[in-house]
């Protein structure tokens, strides 16, 4: 029989079908969600459809001779599914951002699509301007006249939006940037998982310019963290780019549906005058925390600028005023810091060697660490959600393990390669942060593979550092 | 859009607040004297005063250069960003509150080179804003480099021996680009042409482009001569949708009556034949505008909440 003209098309859903009877799921779910991936297309499409699912169903039914049993994970919560870039754009929507600017680029445009789909109905406006560097210029002009306004890119345009970052920090204006991480440097792997702008993240932008980074590690953290980077970059005023990645971009994970409330939407701009006397700077000493001031507030004329400038915003000749607001800007994020909880350990909270991970890898690292301490191995894991500033009491932590090694998408030299030695040898970008905050010797084992890390390959990496470990210590 | 703007007009309602021009005069500038950018602050701050804006409301972007220390002199908002983006500033402000006024100040190395990216999209998205580009045909600040208006010849710190190339033509430029629905051009020893033509610039409903030539009388001193000295090397550009000042004539005898909504005599007028010609080349209310077609929703955050919350639904298994 013939349902379709061209045999190379729609043969996915013959198979979608086998693979339903297969695992036994209900057909009726299957049927809902063609209806709702081609809810823009004609009945006659979803009826063709449908009719290929239900024969995969009953070729299979007829013809095979087996059928493979997973049990469905009960739960009474409600759940939904969804990959990292819908996670990150209806994260936004939640957030109360209302207008994204982005380049096309990949693999982040696949969020831009799905903003560009739900914002115009309700959410937003989403710009595509002309370039990446433009599309950092107008987040930021917006967000000085009201909202915080976030900007969407992969390393090539991270790199491209760098000087209006440096100008972000420079003027204290809240702004949210989502680096999907690709391989790289240049145009790399584009369509690939990496975890290699961890540094270019934090120190890309010349001068001193601190400001925060994050990296949720699962798609549900996606959605939330936005929430939370438009909370920190108002209260903080600053910046907050969110690494995300290909992994996590492209991946789909069921996961608790998020409560809404409308709190995190609100909060506009208060446009009531500014009360006498308070300057656009006026940094409290101790936690270099100052008022926003937005354009329709009467009283809060004046003029942001990139030069050095006092609590005034007037241009400073003088040095000394540069050493101090450069004092408060910093002050922001340990302030920041303070309010943050220490990272919990997954494992025994003491032991052998502790494996420390962030952003997409959580699930691949958790997965080896339960292999290897069932093979009775003295193996924890820690993931950070913070990268600047980190999480507090990762230093006490550390003082629990004999070793400490971080595993990561990048690159890092293997410790016996030829002409390398312990100083010029080239560390997981993790580790190298760690070293140098902690300076625990923390070493590495990374990959850039343009693959997500499997968990059997990082129990054999953290089993062969612990057996060599243990050689040495013979 | 959840910014209240209903209490901001109310706020314009109940205003019976009357500003002076030195309600808009900020600190001293510290041009070099002769500068031209004096005058366009000053005609400026004239424009203010005459439309009574709301300081509060009022937002002036640069970018980096001489000129671009423009809003730190005037008691409004300012946003004195980086070199060449001050379009881009400019346009996210205006996509998120289309209720202010907004001005951009660049000069001829902002706009024509480092941000020329900008100058073409920004005159493609014509957001009602004004855009000054204060042409001194040099690097000023940076201390006497070669701009792409600097004129074919003409020595610099950086081409000694003269620009090797044709001077860009920034009014030929923008006519050139598609949905561009004002431009114009005047000079700044000119005070009442300048103002009007500011002024004729703020009224235009979309991105009104003006070019201003401003003498720089540290580097391009020489350049500017011949405008200044000889009023006959100066063609006037003259219609009543465009720019009319009345006693112009007696001093500035070329005129031509030019009607701002013929592009193709607004493109032959531009082109480069050793004439300086002021006025208002385009002008067309007609054109699309960005802000216009892209607004925010205006929602509660309540209804916000319950229509994500009808998308999770999508996704909810």
């Amino acid at each position: 029989m013939t349902v379709v003209e061209d045999p190379r098309r729609g043969k996915n859903m013959f198979v979608l079908g086998m693979l339903a009877w297969i695992y036994d799921r209900d057909l009726d779910l299957c049927r809902d969600q063609i209806a709702h991936a081609f809810r823009k297309k004609s009945e006659e499409i979803y009826n063709r459809n449908v009719e290929l699912l239900d024969l995969g169903y009953g070729w299979a039914e007829e013809n095979l001779d087996f059928r493979i049993s997973i049990p469905a994970q009960p739960t009474t919560d409600p759940m939904v599914v969804m990959n990292g870039n819908e996670a990150v754009a209806l994260g936004a929507i939640a957030a109360g951002m209302e207008l994204a600017a982005m380049y096309p680029i990949t693999p982040a445009t696949s969020a831009s699509h799905e903003l560009g789909d739900v914002f115009e109905k309700f959410g937003g406006v989403v710009h595509q301007a002309e370039d990446e560097i433009a599309a950092a210029g107008v987040a930021i002009g917006a967000s000085y006249a009201g909202k915080v306004a976030y900007t969407i890119t992969s390393g090539p345009g991270l790199a491209l939006k760098t000087e209006f970052l440096g100008l972000a920090v420079m003027i204290e204006m809240p702004l949210v940037v989502v680096d999907v991480q690709r391989g790289g440097p240049a145009t790399g792997l584009p369509t690939k998982v990496e975890q290699s702008d961890l540094l270019a993240a934090i120190f890309g932008q010349p001068g001193d310019a601190p400001h925060v980074v994050m990296a949720p590690a699962t798609i549900e953290e996606c959605f939330h963290v936005m929430v939370t980077a438009r909370r920190i970059a108002e209260t903080f005023r600053t910046v907050v780019i969110v690494l995300s990645d290909a992994n996590l971009a492209t991946g789909v994970q069921p996961f608790r549906r998020p409560e809404l409330d409308p709190a995190w939407v609100a909060a506009p701009p208060d446009l009531s005058p500014v009360p006498e006397g308070l300057r656009p700077y006026d940094w409290d000493a101790k936690t270099g925390l100052s008022r926003r001031f937005v354009p329709g507030q009467p009283g809060g004329m004046y003029t942001v600028t990139g030069l050095a400038h006092d609590e005034s915003s007037r241009v400073a000749y003088s040095s000394a005023v540069h050493q101090r607001s450069s004092t408060m800007r910093s002050r922001k994020i340990a302030v920041l810091q303070s309010t943050l909880e220490p990272p919990k350990v997954y494992g025994d909270d003491s032991g052998e060697l502790l494996v420390v991970g962030w952003g997409s890898t959580k699930g691949a690292i958790e997965e080896a660490v339960d292999r290897l301490r069932d093979e009775g191995m003295s193996v924890s894991s820690l993931h950070l959600s913070f990268l600047s500033p980190l999480e507090p009491g990762i230093k006490e932590i550390f003082s629990r393990f004999g070793k400490v090694m971080t595993v990561e998408i990048n690159y890092s030299d293997e410790p016996a390669a030829p002409y390398i030695n312990e100083e010029n040898r080239r560390r997981g970008q993790l580790a190298w942060l760690l070293r140098a905050q902690t300076l625990y010797d923390v070493d590495c084992w990374t990959r850039v593979l343009g693959e997500p890390l499997r968990p059997r390959a990082i129990a054999d990496a953290v089993r062969q550092r612990i057996e060599t470990v243990e050689g040495d210590e013979a | 859009m959840t910014i209240p703007v209903n209490s901001l007009l109310q706020c314009a309602l109940d205003d019976d607040r009357i500003f002076e021009r030195s309600d808009y005069e900020g600190p001293i500038p510290r041009w070099c004297a002769g500068c031209g950018d004096h005058s366009v602050l000053a005609a400026t701050q004239r424009l203010l005063a005459d439309e009574q804006f709301q300081p509060e409301t009022t937002v002036f972007v640069s970018g980096i250069g001489c000129s671009s220390r423009f809003p730190h002199y005037l008691k409004t908002y300012g946003f004195h960003g980086l070199h060449g983006r001050a379009l881009p500033v400019a346009t996210g402000i205006k996509l998120h509150r289309p209720d202010l006024d907004v001005f951009v100040v660049m000069g001829d190395g902002d706009c024509t080179s480092i941000g020329a990216g900008h100058w073409v999209h920004a005159t493609r998205y014509n957001i009602d804003m004004v855009a000054l580009m204060l042409d001194n045909n040099i690097y000023g600040l940076t201390k006497n480099q070669t701009s792409p208006t600097t004129p074919q010849g003409y020595p610099s710190n950086t081409q000694p021996r003269g620009s090797w190339l044709p001077a860009l033509n920034p009014i030929e430029a923008t006519l050139g680009i598609t949905n561009a629905s004002f431009v114009a051009q005047t000079a700044e020893w000119i005070p009442p042409h300048l103002f009007a033509t500011i002024k004729a610039a703020y009224h235009h409903e979309g991105f009104a482009f003006v070019r201003i030539l401003q003498r720089c009388p540290k580097y391009t001193a020489p350049l500017f001569e011949e405008g200044l000295k000889n009023p006959d090397s100066i063609e006037l550009l003259v219609h009543e949708d465009g720019v009319m000042v009345d006693g112009l004539e007696n001093v500035y005898k070329n005129q031509v009556r030019h009607d701002p909504r013929d592009i193709h005599a607004a493109r032959r007028l531009a082109e480069e034949d050793g004439r300086t010609r002021l006025g208002v080349f385009f002008r067309d209310e007609s054109r699309p505008r960005y802000e216009e077609i892209r607004q925010l929703p205006s929602i509660t955050a309540e209804e916000k909440v319950a229509r994500l919350s009808e998308e999770l639904d999508l996704h909810a298994v």
